[in-house]
């Protein structure tokens, strides 16, 4: 965690500040608390009061985990886990974390030309909510015993990712309706699975953030389809931020389940529910309807009903790209990681103040 | 929009309210800590909530905020302020929401003003204790504290300039507001300047529509895309 501690901001104040309420970031604190006390370290499931003879050994500790997982019992932050599940597991928190917060990027681009008072107040809140979505995730990769100040640096020095889509420009104000409408109904087809995550923590936030994100899809949505039905301006406008992002955010499922690295051992571990590539099909056979309801077309030529499958038939991706943008020559990828950079290092004088000054207060305090 | 909304006092204090809103929507993405981030935009969400109210009993919120020339808004120049550093913004609020709250506290009358001022407490609070740390702080923290206190304190005068239609004891206003932040100041180790609380060239100019020159640049950005497409709907 950050040195900083701002007090009662109005983060925690009445109005949308997610510190309010019982919530899935309260569980997270909680458990952050516990984590610090890993004497208390016990297999997971209970079984270690079931256990005959004294300290259970390693075995135990491992079937107890195993068959935690298979009956789809939570893992909790002081129970044993492996050493792989726990890394697993920072990994895939911390990119999402970091992903709520460099995709605050692309949309604050247009918080300050947003063409209504309404869609100004619409955005800001979305911003704000992935701000208060970054918080919750970094205090559940703590609860695993991985500070904030390490991920970040991490994040900023390249050596964790943040979702590829981001790396996309936003170039017209329909593009926030799109990353709405798609970018956001990926993430939650991504992740309502992962409200049934095995690692409690996680799965509690994904809860909240699953709720979060649903709202800001229809709002994204709603906003499309305002434009598709506006002016022809508007229409090509809301055309032109779909043909761009239609493809980038099928990219967002990762790679085919046959070339995907890590994801057959997140299913053993309940991690992960569903591999990319159902995932994927999933979310095409939501957004065909959708797309024909808001009078804009999915531009993939190859698009077609497959009545023996059940399920809308798409194009090839263009594996190449998602490659190349992962690999850092994505268009903004410089750009998101260098003002990431800039505002956490032009933001360390502050950071240094709220700690000097607490300290002031703690010595004045005890003297 | 008819001579009489440009005289009416809600209209300034919607200014005042978009105007500040958009300036800490600037930080979005650059805040120095994930909780300033949360923090700021929740704030400048509350003040766009206060200025579509006060605009909505004027007119149309849109055509208030998106087809007016710079010269006829009406908002305070303290609120225009670029930015600048984390303890300018913060100073900045510390000014300005100290202000808010006493004001607010006295318009009984005005609906949007009693709801307001519980957000604004918070407002308040939130820039006295980031003054505070600032202030007392560091070297660097308290060099920057102070010389956002030196930079803003020119144009505080401006905030007790009357009114016209506001049932509000002005004098009052400022020695409430002054007593409150130079108390805060000296808590942070900061000094309250000498200085006029004026800027000499055009004193409480931005009720009266005249503006600084950061304040064009903003506006154009805010208003160009609405203005674009000339009768569309978002």
């Amino acid at each position: 965690m950050t040195t900083v501690v701002p007090g009662k901001g109005p983060g925690q104040g009445p109005g949308q500040g997610p510190g309010q309420g019982p919530d899935a970031s309260g569980a997270a604190d909680r458990a952050a608390v516990r984590v610090t006390d890993r004497a208390a370290d016990r297999p997971a499931g209970g079984l270690a009061e079931r256990g005959t003879d004294g300290e259970p050994g390693p075995e135990t500790y491992e079937s107890a985990f195993d068959a935690a997982v298979a009956a789809d019992e939570r893992i909790e932050p002081r129970d044993w886990m492996p050493d792989a599940y726990r890394a697993t597991l920072v990994r895939q928190i911390a990119q999402h974390a970091h992903s709520e917060i460099i995709g605050m990027m692309p949309e604050a681009n247009w918080l300050s030309r947003a063409p209504s008072l309404r869609r100004k107040a619409i955005l800001m809140a979305k911003v704000q909510d992935e701000a208060g979505h970054g918080l919750y995730l970094y205090g559940a990769a703590e609860t695993l015993g991985t500070g904030r100040d390490e991920l970040l640096d991490k994040l900023h020095s390249g050596r964790q990712k943040y979702s590829s889509i981001f790396n996309y420009p936003t170039l017209t104000w329909a593009d926030v309706g799109a990353i709405g409408w798609l970018v956001d109904g990926a993430a939650i087809t991504n992740q309502v699975p992962l409200c049934r995550c095995s690692y409690g923590p996680y799965a509690r936030a994904m809860v909240r953030i699953c709720k979060e994100e649903s709202f800001h899809q229809r709002q994204g949505y709603e906003l499309l389809l305002v434009l598709s039905r506006g002016t022809d301006a508007q229409h090509a406008m809301a055309q032109d931020a779909i043909d761009r992002w239609w493809w980038p955010s099928l990219m967002m499922f990762g790679p085919p389940d046959d070339e995907s690295a890590h994801s057959a051992q997140s299913m053993a571990w309940k991690i992960k529910r569903h591999s990319n590539d159902e995932l994927r099909q999933r979310f095409v056979d939501i957004c065909v309807p959708q797309a024909e309801a808001l009078g804009l077309t999915l531009p993939d030529p190859d698009l077609r009903w497959n009545e023996e499958a059940g399920h809308w038939d798409f194009g090839a991706i263009d594996w190449g790209e998602f490659k190349a943008v992962l690999k850092g020559n994505g268009p903004c990828n410089e750009q998101r990681i260098s003002q990431r950079r800039r505002a956490h290092e032009d933001g360390a004088w502050v950071r240094d103040a709220a700690a000097a000054h607490a300290r002031k207060r703690q010595e004045a305090a005890s003297r | 929009m008819t001579s009489t909304v440009a005289d009416r006092p809600e209209l300034a204090l919607a200014d005042d309210a978009l105007i500040l809103s958009h300036r800490l929507g600037q930080w979005a993405g650059h805040a120095p800590v994930l909780e300033e981030e949360v923090a700021l935009a929740n704030i400048a969400l509350d003040l766009l909530g206060q200025a579509r109210a006060l605009y909505s009993e004027l007119g149309d919120e849109d055509e208030l905020a998106y087809l007016r020339e710079e010269r006829a808004f009406r908002n305070c120049q303290l609120v225009e302020q670029p930015n600048g550093d984390f303890a300018v913004t913060l100073v900045r609020q510390l000014f300005f929401s100290s202000w808010q709250e006493l004001l607010y506290g006295q318009l009984t009358s005005m609906p949007l003003a009693v709801k307001a001022v519980k957000e604004v407490v918070y407002h308040r609070d939130h820039a006295e204790q980031w003054t505070l740390r600032l202030g007392d702080g560091t070297d660097e923290s308290h060099r920057r504290a102070q010389h956002a206190v030196d930079t803003l304190w020119r144009y505080t005068g401006e905030l007790f300039q009357p009114l016209p239609g506001l049932d509000v004891c002005w004098d009052a206003m400022r020695s409430g507001w002054e007593k409150r932040v130079t108390g805060i100041l000296d808590r942070a180790t900061l000094t309250v300047p000498d200085g006029p609380q004026h800027g000499g060239w055009a004193a409480g100019a931005g009720r009266q529509g005249l503006h600084t020159e950061p304040f064009g640049p903003m506006l154009a950005e805010m208003q160009h895309l609405h203005r674009s497409h000339p009768g569309a709907a978002w």
